[in-house]
């Protein structure tokens, strides 16, 4: 079993806020790793760290044996450390099909191409391989802004796994889906999961798709790391029911509608 | 380099033009050739817009293009047009590629007030240049081209006529791939958002810098070919309001296609040559309305009104 | 040693106009995030319609100095408080939450409009009201003389400074227009009229561009165009300073204003270009100027 993320002593202020702290982590390749906590304990701190959108007050952080700290998103992804969004984060006012065709014309790193379209019949053909495994592929022509957020997130999601990644960070994949769609829009992801044989590490603050979904657990509160272990032994423990599981989950702000910008 | 269905229109459109010119009037000749001219600039204007930002610069480099015309004549003694017009697009691209790793850190206000700064530093110069005719300006050389001699007059406008419908003809097929290419999209992207194409391994900075450097040098062209038409320089090409003027004309055509441009632009610069005679003092007033309007009741522009029906997909 | 001090002292005093100007921008930007390109306007309208009523007051037979300041106040509050509540109430109501771009393009346009609006009220021939310039004399200091009335107006722009730092900082209003500019959201479930909180600051911004022309008229020969010089001095001004800050404002103009009384004593024929230079210069290590703010994105 190799290693292939491994944080030492990772931490984050923000002025006087301890947003992180000591965090130390170690994943192997193939691992599907949760992270629950209540809001503000750090899960998202810890995500945005390691895929290079914040910079760490101090700490290592090493990806595929190799120092990762200080490198961007751009850098991160081409080593194949990507990830989603807990607000997808897509182009709204262009087609669905273009969105595709654009990601994998930078997976391809042919991004500088100025006269060749970027709709060839080899990036239409795999757009039209991804739209119909994430289930969406009747909004291949419609605007990003005329698909529902579960649409949205599958899209997002597929868009991180481009180019092919060896990990992927899912910022809470079922935030803002209905009860109804969340088991299967999950069974989707981890389908298309599995067969990339991806390892991931995901934040999520529904419990029942954390023990479905997920081998081990990392429960986050107040910014460090209180319990790191197999599902079951994590949500069973005490500290965990009372920091992160326990109380009846705070109404959230954040991760409503995405708002265009 | 096999034709693309969407270019015939634009090739009938430029031969069109082109037959027109033997036939019609010189003034209208002189009057298109202008408003191609300046179309080329808006084409600039609107590539930095499908990348999400606004230029209240881009006489900048209309400037440069002309006065390169005007210096490489009078100091150079180049007479040919092309090689003016190349003269142009090298100092021009030269200069876009310094400013163009300052300013791809801006966005919104900042781009364009910055590039409007930069553009009245040139204008400041040119003022203050005694030797070049201060606010005056001073005249082009008669030019040649590929050894002819058009002299002076009529032949020499029909000629620049010809000269900048296959000048604008290029740009228009090539920006006509370029909006659909990878990069063309990516500005796309960068506009609709920042975050995403980064984590999709896209230098933002990159292809912004690409984009400006390429619209920098359509600029000079337009510039370049308003000089050669007009047979003369002076240094209120660089003045914001002359780049207000091409942001107006961009979102009076709208970004949605390459034709735009030039449409608004032969409309805009028609509407003032009358405008200007009968209302000299409400042309800006009119201008001014109608940006107002144009935004609340029309806001991709007049192009919108022949694809309205059509769907969302093309 | 003598070039020294008249850098200083030209400086100061372009400096302290160069606030004036800046001022109502940099107000309507911080509390509204709109640039608004029609401030030059605003200060054309001021200077114009100042003008006109000190040259109806002298040449009907008026010698007082203090009146002639009064028209020159009444004639800039009025003319800037109508149009700045027209300019909002008529069209920047319809287009909150756009773009600031757009915003920007919005005000290009009434700036065009306006630009024409004051030809064709006041036509095209120029206007001068210079007796109370002529009035105040000049005051020596040393060697160097200075006009009294730009003496004034630096007197002016510290009070209109400290004014506003007072309304922004010390009154309730200001105090709630701080909250708008902190979460205009959070504020606006708070109870918080920002509409009319809106209408205020935009007026407010408005009237002291017209207050800037009114007090350059008698300096000045008041001339169409005059309005569009004014604006790009003014942006370069709050950008290096930065945009919405009030001191940003101040310290940007007395950077610009020393700049420019330097360049103008040593290398006069960089006038022009040095304000530019300085903006981009600062730019340039300082994106968002001197005191300004960047706003991080949420994902």
């Amino acid at each position: 079993m190799t290693v292939i993320l491994k944080t030492t002593g990772l931490s984050r202020y923000f002025g006087a806020v301890t947003a992180a702290e000591d965090i130390n982590v170690t994943i192997t390749e193939g691992e599907i790793v949760g992270v629950i906590g209540a809001n503000g304990a750090g899960k998202t701190t810890f995500i945005n760290m390691v895929t290079g959108y914040l910079p760490p007050s101090s700490g290592t952080i090493d990806f595929g044996g190799n120092a990762i700290k200080g490198l961007g998103p751009r850098k991160l992804m081409r080593k194949g450390l990507t990830r989603s969004f807990q607000i997808p984060q897509l182009f709204l006012e262009m087609p669905v099909i273009d969105n595709l065709a654009i990601a994998l014309a930078a997976a391809e790193n042919k991004q500088f191409q100025m006269i060749r379209p970027v709709r060839t019949p080899k990036r239409l053909e795999a757009a039209e391989e991804i739209l119909a495994q994430m289930n969406i592929s009747q909004y291949r022509n419609e605007m990003v802004t005329a698909m529902p957020q579960g649409a949205r997130k599958l899209l997002d999601i597929a868009i991180a796994m481009l180019g092919s990644p060896r990990m992927l960070l899912l910022d809470e994949p079922t935030s803002g889906v209905s009860m109804e769609e969340k088991y299967a829009l999950m069974d989707t992801v981890m389908e298309a999961v599995r067969q990339r044989g991806l390892t991931v590490l995901f934040v999520e603050h529904d419990m029942e798709i954390v023990q479905r979904y997920v081998t081990r657990v990392l429960a986050f509160a107040s910014g460090i790391v209180i319990k790191d272990g197999p599902v079951e032994k994590v949500l069973a423990d005490e500290k965990v029911q009372e920091l992160v599981t326990g109380k009846p989950q705070a109404p959230k702000i954040e991760g409503d509608a995405p708002h265009e910008s | 380099m096999i034709l693309e269905k969407s270019e015939i229109p634009l090739i009938g459109a430029a031969v069109a033009i082109a037959l027109a010119s033997l036939v019609v009037p010189s003034w209208l000749v002189f009057t298109t050739t202008l408003a191609i001219s300046t179309a080329l600039v808006v084409m600039g204007v609107v590539m930095l817009m499908r990348a999400g930002l606004v230029s209240f610069g881009q006489g900048l480099f209309y400037c440069l293009g002309g006065y390169a015309v005007g210096l490489g004549g009078r100091y150079l003694g180049i007479t040919d047009a092309l090689l003016l017009v190349g003269l142009g697009v090298v100092v021009t691209v030269g200069l876009a590629m310094v400013l163009g790793l300052l300013v791809t850190r801006y966005r919104e206000i900042f781009f364009a007030m910055l590039s409007l700064a930069f553009s009245m530093i040139l204008y400041g110069v040119l003022v203050k240049s005694h030797n070049l005719g201060s606010t005056d300006g001073f005249g082009v050389v008669d030019w040649t081209i590929l050894g002819f001699t058009p002299g002076s007059g009529e032949s020499s406008t029909r000629i620049a006529l010809l000269l900048a419908l296959v000048l604008a003809l290029g740009f228009a097929l090539f920006l006509n791939r370029y909006f659909k290419s990878s990069l063309g999209l990516a500005c796309e992207a960068i506009r609709e958002n920042e975050v995403r194409v980064e984590y999709m391994g896209v230098s933002r900075k990159q292809v912004l810098y690409i984009n400006y450097v390429i619209a920098a040098a359509v600029g000079s062209v337009g510039g370049s070919m308003t000089a050669l038409a007009a047979g003369h320089v002076d240094p209120t090409m660089a003045y914001w309001t002359i780049s207000g003027e091409f942001v107006f004309i961009a979102i009076l055509g709208g970004t949605g296609h390459i034709a735009a441009p030039f449409l608004a632009a032969i409309i805009f610069t028609l509407v003032r040559t009358y405008a200007v005679e009968l209302a000299p003092n409400a042309w800006q007033m009119i201008l001014g309305i109608v940006l107002l309007l144009i935004i609340l009741f029309l806001p991709k522009g007049i192009w919108s009104l022949f694809t309205r029906k059509k769907g969302v997909a093309s | 040693m003598l070039t020294v001090w008249a850098i200083l002292i030209d400086g100061f005093i372009y400096a302290s106009w160069l606030f004036l100007v800046a001022a109502g921008l940099t107000v309507i930007y911080g509390v509204m995030r709109i640039l608004n390109m029609a401030h030059g306007s605003l200060y054309a309208l001021g200077a114009y319609a100042s003008a006109s009523a000190l040259g109806w007051y002298y040449a009907g037979g008026g010698d007082q100095l203090l009146v002639a300041f009064a028209i020159i106040a009444a004639s800039a509050v009025l003319i800037g408080a109508l149009t700045g509540l027209i300019i909002e109430r008529g069209l920047l109501r319809l287009m909150y939450g756009r773009d600031e771009v757009l915003m920007l393009i919005v005000t290009f346009a009434v700036l065009l409009i306006l630009q024409d609006a004051v030809k064709l009220i006041w036509g095209t021939t120029p206007y001068s009201a210079y007796q109370p310039y002529v009035a105040m004399g000049r005051i020596n200091i040393d060697v160097l003389t200075v006009s009294g009335y730009d003496l004034m107006v630096l007197g002016v722009s510290i009070v209109i400074g400290f004014g506003l730092w007072f309304w922004l900082e010390r009154t309730k209003v200001g105090k709630i227009l701080r909250s708008i500019i902190h979460d205009r959201e959070v504020s606006e479930a708070m109870g918080v009229n920002v509409r009319r909180m809106f209408t205020i600051t935009f007026m407010i911004g408005a009237t002291l561009g017209a207050i800037a022309g009114g007090i350059t008229a008698p300096i000045i020969s008041v001339v169409p165009g005059l309005g569009i010089e004014v604006i790009v001095m003014a942006f370069a001004v709050v950008v290096t300073g930065g945009l919405g800050s009030i001191t940003g404002a101040a310290v940007g103009a007395i950077i610009v204003g020393l700049a420019r009384a330097a360049s103008i004593h040593t290398m006069p024929e960089l006038e022009l270009f040095i304000i530019y230079a300085v903006m981009a210069g600062v730019l340039i290590f300082r994106p968002h100027g001197l005191f300004g703010q960047v706003i991080a994105r949420k994902i």
